[in-house]
């Protein structure tokens, strides 16, 4: 029998696990219908704000061993720019990723999606390299319980979370949108980070200061979705240095019922999605499961 | 390889060259990039000031690689004026490359846009006939014209310029010069690197003659490496699927030639 790759996130179905996340490669329709073909069970967009922002000048991605280090600077072309972009969506599963400072701009970005085809909203709670938005918001977990429970009662469309290391307990913040009616909780963000060359003896970023995503933060995330998923009842999408059907499962057992891709794509391009789907597959075969949602959370059984 | 291309290297300026009073080309070491594919960039750090995708110039010396830069924006201008002895930081090469036919080939080049043609006419084979046309404003911005003679020596071939006003060799736009070209001559193969506009022109004249024809595109670029997005167009990512694209797929292109990506994203007109 073929393995089911169908996943549910509470109330989000998918028909495939791995999703792109947030900040790569999402602001064009024909891309994310490329990725979507590729095997992505959803595309998740840049995070937007309310009006278009720039972002930083470069470098804003640099390669380190085990990953990267960025700090784009949200670069995105504003909420309502995008929605037209997206608005003759019909196939693609896209979940619109929203980055602001107060519980109004979040209602207003999610009004201009009342016409287009939205799988879910996920709330940028976590960036760690921009000022009064992301990570600072995290860190206030009644900021948090306010702007989740505003954008639940302006959307029908399912809300999720996605939570960072900043420096309030991250548990705290997911405990705080959970209260404001999250329906899912991502984990992780990069991890606030800098590198330094050495010859030159400048930070390696514009930004200086940035985020750390790729391999090098897997442990931190899997031990994150690990605990969130074992204190709180509340589908977990693990997010972190998944670069292989490996750590996409590694993800599920620790109990996330989906997973996001980023940082692999620039190592493996979009290919990264089939060969995640393909090895899952073999994996369930293997081991004698039939849905994914039988594997999730299994390694808490130790 | 892959994984040390993704850090940038930082090398010295060792030579500075003056192509035309607004036109620079910056020489160092580097024996990977000396030896890239034509097409193929690499990104720039300018520490301080940004850091940019620049197609690798060639050299004359074994194991040197090159930038040749106009001075327009803050960050074109800083690289412009870096001086012999000072840094930069570079990762790649990145990106594909052109697709060389044999026989009669067209390299059509305005301006900075000459750099990765120059590559492909030191790539090209012995057998091939060359025909290099130069795109420039005036006499006082027109380069690499005898650099062009001294690569293709051993080549049949044919250097042309075309000034927009006349002041040296044809005058007009080099898409006036190659349409004219194109009612007497056959061409194999013609590839074209500048402003979008003209590489847009060099396409359809090509397509429309059923001429093989090949673009390295510019756009809007920040990671050069596939993953933020910048530099899509339709459903490519031109630092990722190019930087060179076929005529048939940029003539289809609904953005190709009519609108780019600012650094938010957002479409707008040439």
């Amino acid at each position: 029998m073929t393995p089911d790759l169908s996943v549910s996130i509470g109330t989000i179905s998918l028909e495939r696990p791995a999703m792109l996340a947030s900040g790569i490669l999402g602001i064009s329709l024909d891309v994310f219908g490329r990725i979507y073909r590729a095997g992505a069970g959803a595309v998740v967009s840049k995070s937007l704000s309310k009006e278009p922002w720039d972002g930083y000048p470069n470098p804003t991605i640099v390669g380190i061993k085990g990953g990267y280090l960025n700090a784009v600077g949200l670069s995105n072309p504003g909420a309502a720019n995008f929605a037209k972009m997206i608005s003759k969506n019909k196939e693609i599963p896209i979940i619109v990723s929203l980055v602001g400072s107060i519980e109004d701009e979040f209602e207003f970005m999610v009004r201009q999606f009342e016409n287009v085809k939205v799988t879910a909203y996920e709330l940028n709670l976590s960036c760690p390299h921009v000022e009064k938005v992301g990570l600072e918001v995290g860190d206030d977990p009644k900021l948090v319980t306010k702007i989740v429970s505003r954008v639940k009662s302006t959307t029908k469309s399912p809300v999720i979370a996605k939570v960072g290391l900043g420096t309030t307990d991250y548990l705290d913040t997911v405990k705080a949108a959970i209260d404001g009616g999250a329906d899912a909780i991502t984990a992780i963000n990069t991890i606030r980070a800098m590198g330094i060359d050495v010859e030159t003896q400048r930070p390696l970023l514009s930004h200086k200061i940035g985020g750390l995503s790729g391999s090098a933060i897997k442990p931190v995330a899997v031990r994150c979705v690990y605990e969130i998923s074992s204190k709180y009842n509340v589908p977990v999408i693990g997010c972190g240095g998944v670069s292989s059907w490996e750590d996409a499962v590694e993800f599920i057992l620790a109990g996330a019922s989906a997973i996001q891709v980023g940082s692999a794509i620039g190592d493996k391009w979009i290919d990264v999605f089939s060969e995640i789907n393909d090895g899952i597959a073999d994996y369930m075969k293997k081991k004698g499961f039939s849905k994914i949602g039988e594997m999730v959370g299994l390694a808490k059984r130790f | 390889m892959q994984s040390v291309s993704k850090m940038s290297a930082i090398r010295t300026i060792e030579d500075v060259l003056d192509e035309t009073p607004t036109v620079r080309t910056l020489v160092f070491s580097d024996a990977i990039l000396s030896k890239v594919l034509p097409g193929q960039f690499a990104m720039v750090w300018i520490p301080g000031v940004n850091e940019l995708p620049m197609s690798v110039m060639i050299t004359e010396q074994s194991d040197k690689a090159a930038f040749t830069v106009r001075k327009r924006g803050e960050s074109s201008t800083a690289l412009y004026n870096l001086k012999a002895g000072q840094q930069i930081g570079v990762r790649g090469p990145y990106g594909n490359a052109f697709d060389i036919k044999a026989g009669r080939i067209a390299l059509v080049g305005g301006g900075t846009g000459l750099v990765p043609l120059m590559r492909l006419a030191k790539f090209a084979r012995p057998e091939n006939d060359v025909t290099i046309l130069i795109g420039s404003k005036s006499k006082d911005e027109v380069f690499f014209e005898d650099l062009a003679n001294r690569i293709l020596v051993k080549n049949k071939h044919k250097v042309v310029i075309a000034t927009e006003d006349g002041s040296y060799g044809q005058k007009g736009f080099v898409t006036d010069v190659l349409e004219n070209l194109l009612q007497t001559e056959k061409f194999d193969g013609i590839y074209t690197c500048g402003p979008e506009i003209m590489m847009h022109k060099v396409v359809r004249l090509a397509n429309s003659r059923g001429i093989f024809v090949q673009a390295s595109l510019e756009r809007m670029m920040k990671c050069g490496i596939g993953i933020c997005g910048s530099c899509c167009m339709d459903d490519v990512l031109v630092c990722h699927d190019g930087t060179v694209f076929d005529g048939k797929f940029l003539e289809a292109s609904t953005e190709f030639g009519y609108t780019h990506r600012s650094k938010a994203g957002l479409l707008e007109n040439y």
